[in-house]
């Protein structure tokens, strides 16, 4: 007997065959327009972050900061005279996903930039589609640095402005025993190796480097290992929930900050909600920019993001990201087109007053000059600053003014 | 016309379509993403295969999908570095090249489509002898996916760790954004996935086909009457994992990426939901199932970003209670239903929904 089951899926098969080709027709009119996201009256801008998936609880946080700075922009009378129109997509917390939603706000929708990404995969992901399509892409949070690529802009900190300011911090508190815990992916891995560089050469003890899977839960193992090894403080690179079990379960097992301070780089004003103040308060962190940071410039981005999203906190990365946009607007305006190559020069040295201070675009690495800042969570769950550099640092994000640092970026 | 003819009309207009039709009407960025959903059109056909003509729900097709995508993407890795170690390495604290990447270095990819092949053998040989199937079976296979992630995760210094393996400058030689070559990648994935629909329906048709299908639907006959019903499912499980290999061979040049979230728990279920909303008693329903749903995923989250998980969810559930057989399977089913109606038998020889 011949499978009858082909005869229907004639039918079937050329229904979404069709379909597909009628809508390559619709694509291949948006293609043509103007270059650079500059059609019009309008110029497109893309927004790439995880509105769904594990990542969503932070990413969404971004994306509302980096939409409240497009809108200023608007309210402000627009960029060359005309609207900004960002183009939100989900990353969906998968790392193709973002290379693939990248893809398409570069080549279908004619993007003028992006802002996006958060963990390190991500940003790996897109790098490549950025870089081959010469599109320019703006990064937004803190991380593990060694990394400097030419259609990338990081306005978050890359190591020397905040892990390793966290560690002259614990240094200058006399704490040289110190104890490693992180979630298992690059980041942590990455920071830990820069860390027991850094320990080396300034004659602090690593008693322990321990990795958990993403979103892992059962920490009590963990903790007893810490109570043995007898750490004067925690470097925490966990990420995510793992931050809410950990501090839950240290605090039970009798760890309080004044015993064991815990150094925390990924817990910020929005994490410090889901991990509960009462069992956080007291720990230092390490950042560049807080909710209680001073200023007029951040009285007003606190301000303007309070009455949009009511009760919610500003954190780094959302200030970081909320900088992505003005000052790419900034520099768009100084070059006077959106032509990437343009803005890349124009951005280059540019310098303007943001929440977290004085910012100044790094020319050679398109990273950021910023203040690093170690604050402590207070009872209320926001975070006071209390040691900072002063003064912005200056990125390095392959730590080459560092000697011993020397082996890390081979 | 002849019965013949008949039968291959659909294949001829589908090929047409999609070889003719599809890169003359497509622009390149819709070209890019129809060759991933063939991509995941081969390793659908794997599970119509082994789930639908086999009765072996396998959850885990994503092992052998990242087999076959984590070697091509390791000799492509080695060839960029050109005897210097690859970039996550140097990051993640690695100094020489490990063991198991050196025979990656050379006939890397003809590794790559083959490397799941043996692997299902092993697994099959020893889970089907066990006469281990049904729920048993699926729960295995899907625990094996989740293991495979969290090992590919924790060796961040072999593997890229959940960044996974990217940034490819070099595709056998061409530049792997370039349009030439991404339209070359179309057409090659095109082709084998024609070549192995022709090959599988082949098999599905010949007497081995029919013994898959009656240990399907009575193993322990099928073994009363002096087959070894183990064998018949580990070449067929074998077939089918090496056909997901082979995809996520391909799968790795054409999107330039391959990491642990594209082959877990999630996208190995999300196959399967494709073959079972396409149909999964014919091949060309899984195949047209998962082109068909990961182009609605695509265009879906372009509208209504974070959406499409739910209506995917919705989807499967309204097949699976309305229409069993899935799309493939709807013309069976009203013709079913019109002979109830008509008071005639309905025709026999209708898959037992059950013996899965």
């Amino acid at each position: 007997m011949r499978k009858p089951f082909l005869r229907p899926l004639a039918a079937a098969a050329l229904l979404p065959a069709a379909l597909l080709t009628a809508c390559g027709g619709q694509d291949g009119g948006n293609a043509s327009a103007g270059a650079g996201g500059n059609d019009g009256n309008t110029i497109k801008v893309g927004i790439l972050h995880s509105l769904s998936g594990t990542m969503a609880i932070s990413e969404v946080t971004v994306k509302n900061s980096e939409s409240l700075a497009t809108d200023e922009i608007n309210a402000r009378g627009g960029l060359l005279g005309k609207r900004l129109q960002p183009i939100v997509e989900d990353g969906a917390s998968d790392w193709p996903t973002f290379a693939q939603k990248a893809q398409k706000l570069i080549r279908k929708d004619r993007v003028a930039t992006v802002f996006g990404g958060w963990t390190s995969a991500s940003r790996k992901a897109m790098l490549p589609v950025f870089e081959r399509n010469k599109a320019l892409l703006w990064y937004p949070v803190q991380y593990e640095g060694l990394e400097s690529s030419p259609y990338i802009f990081y306005t978050g900190a890359t190591t020397n402005q905040q892990i390793v300011p966290g560690l002259d911090y614990l240094k200058e508190k006399d704490k040289k025993r110190i104890y490693l815990v992180g979630s298992d992916y690059v980041f942590p891995r990455t920071a830990n190796k820069i860390i027991k560089a850094y320990a080396q050469a300034n004659g602090m003890q690593i008693l322990g480097e321990e990795y958990t899977p993403l979103g892992h839960t059962e920490y009590s193992t963990l903790v007893n290992k810490i109570g043995e090894a007898k750490p004067d403080a925690v470097f925490n690179t966990l990420n995510g929930d793992s931050n809410v079990a950990f501090f839950k379960q240290l605090r039970s097992a009798g760890f309080d900050a004044g015993r064991l301070p815990v150094m925390s780089v990924s817990v910020a004003e929005e994490e410090v909600k889901g991990i509960g103040v009462q069992n956080i308060a007291g720990h230092p962190v390490a950042w560049n920019y807080y909710q209680t940071t001073g200023g007029r410039a951040n009285e007003a981005f606190v301000r303007a993001f309070q009455a949009r999203h009511r009760g919610a906190v500003t954190s780094d990365p959302m200030e970081a990201g909320y900088n992505a946009v003005h000052l790419w607007a900034e520099a768009v305006r100084r070059a006077g087109t959106t032509d990437v190559e343009a803005v890349k020069k124009a951005a280059a040295g540019l310098s303007l007053d943001l929440p977290e201070g004085r910012v100044t675009i790094d020319g050679a690495t398109q990273h950021v000059h910023k203040t690093a800042r170690i604050g402590v969570v207070q009872p209320d769950g926001l975070i006071k600053e209390v040691w900072s550099s002063r003064e912005p640092i200056r990125p390095d994000p392959y730590l080459r003014s560092y000697p011993w640092a020397a082996g890390l970026s081979s | 016309m002849s019965a013949r003819l008949r039968g291959h009309a659909p294949f001829a207009a589908v090929a047409v379509l999609l070889l003719v039709v599809a890169p003359l009407a497509l622009p390149a960025f819709r070209l890019d993403e129809l060759a991933k959903y063939l991509c995941f059109a081969i390793a659908a056909l794997g599970i119509g295969l082994a789930w639908g003509q086999g009765g072996m729900l396998t959850l885990g097709q994503g092992v052998f999908f990242g087999l076959g995508g984590y070697a091509t993407a390791m000799y492509l890795k080695l060839h960029d570095a050109g005897g210097d170690l690859p970039d996550f390495m140097v990051w993640s604290g690695v100094e020489e090249l490990p063991a198991l990447w050196r025979p990656f270095g050379a006939a890397g990819f003809a590794l790559a489509a083959v490397v799941a092949v043996p692997v299902a053998v092993v697994l099959g040989a020893l889970v089907f002898r066990q006469r281990v199937r049904g729920a048993y079976f699926a729960i295995l296979t899907q625990a094996l996916a989740a293991a495979f992630v969290i090992l590919l995760v924790g060796q961040q210094g072999l593997t890229g760790g959940t960044n996974g393996l990217t940034n490819f400058y070099d595709v056998f030689g061409r530049d792997p954004e370039a349009e030439g070559t991404q339209r070359t990648l179309y057409f090659v994935t095109a082709g084998v996935l024609g070549a192995l629909y022709l090959g599988a329906r082949q098999l599905v048709r010949s007497r081995f086909g029919r013994l898959l299908v009656a240990v399907r639907d009575g193993e322990d006959r099928v073994r009363f009457l002096g087959y070894n019903p183990a064998t018949v499912k580990t070449v067929t499980f074998a077939v089918s994992a090496g056909m997901a290999g082979l995809a996520g061979a391909l799968f790795v040049p054409v999107v330039g990426i391959i990491s642990p979230s594209l082959l877990g728990v999630v996208p190995s279920l999300e196959l399967v939901v494709a073959v079972a909303v396409g149909g999964r008693y014919a091949l060309a329903g899984a195949v047209l199932g998962a082109i068909v749903m990961n182009y609605a995923k695509t265009s879906f989250s372009e509208q209504w970003a974070g959406g499409w998980l739910y209506l995917e969810g919705a989807l499967f559930v309204l097949v699976m209670t309305l229409a069993p057989r899935g799309a493939a399977g709807l013309y069976e089913q009203a013709r079913d239903a019109l002979a109830r109606r008509r008071g005639t038998p309905a025709p026999a020889a209708r898959p037992r929904e059950a013996a899965t």
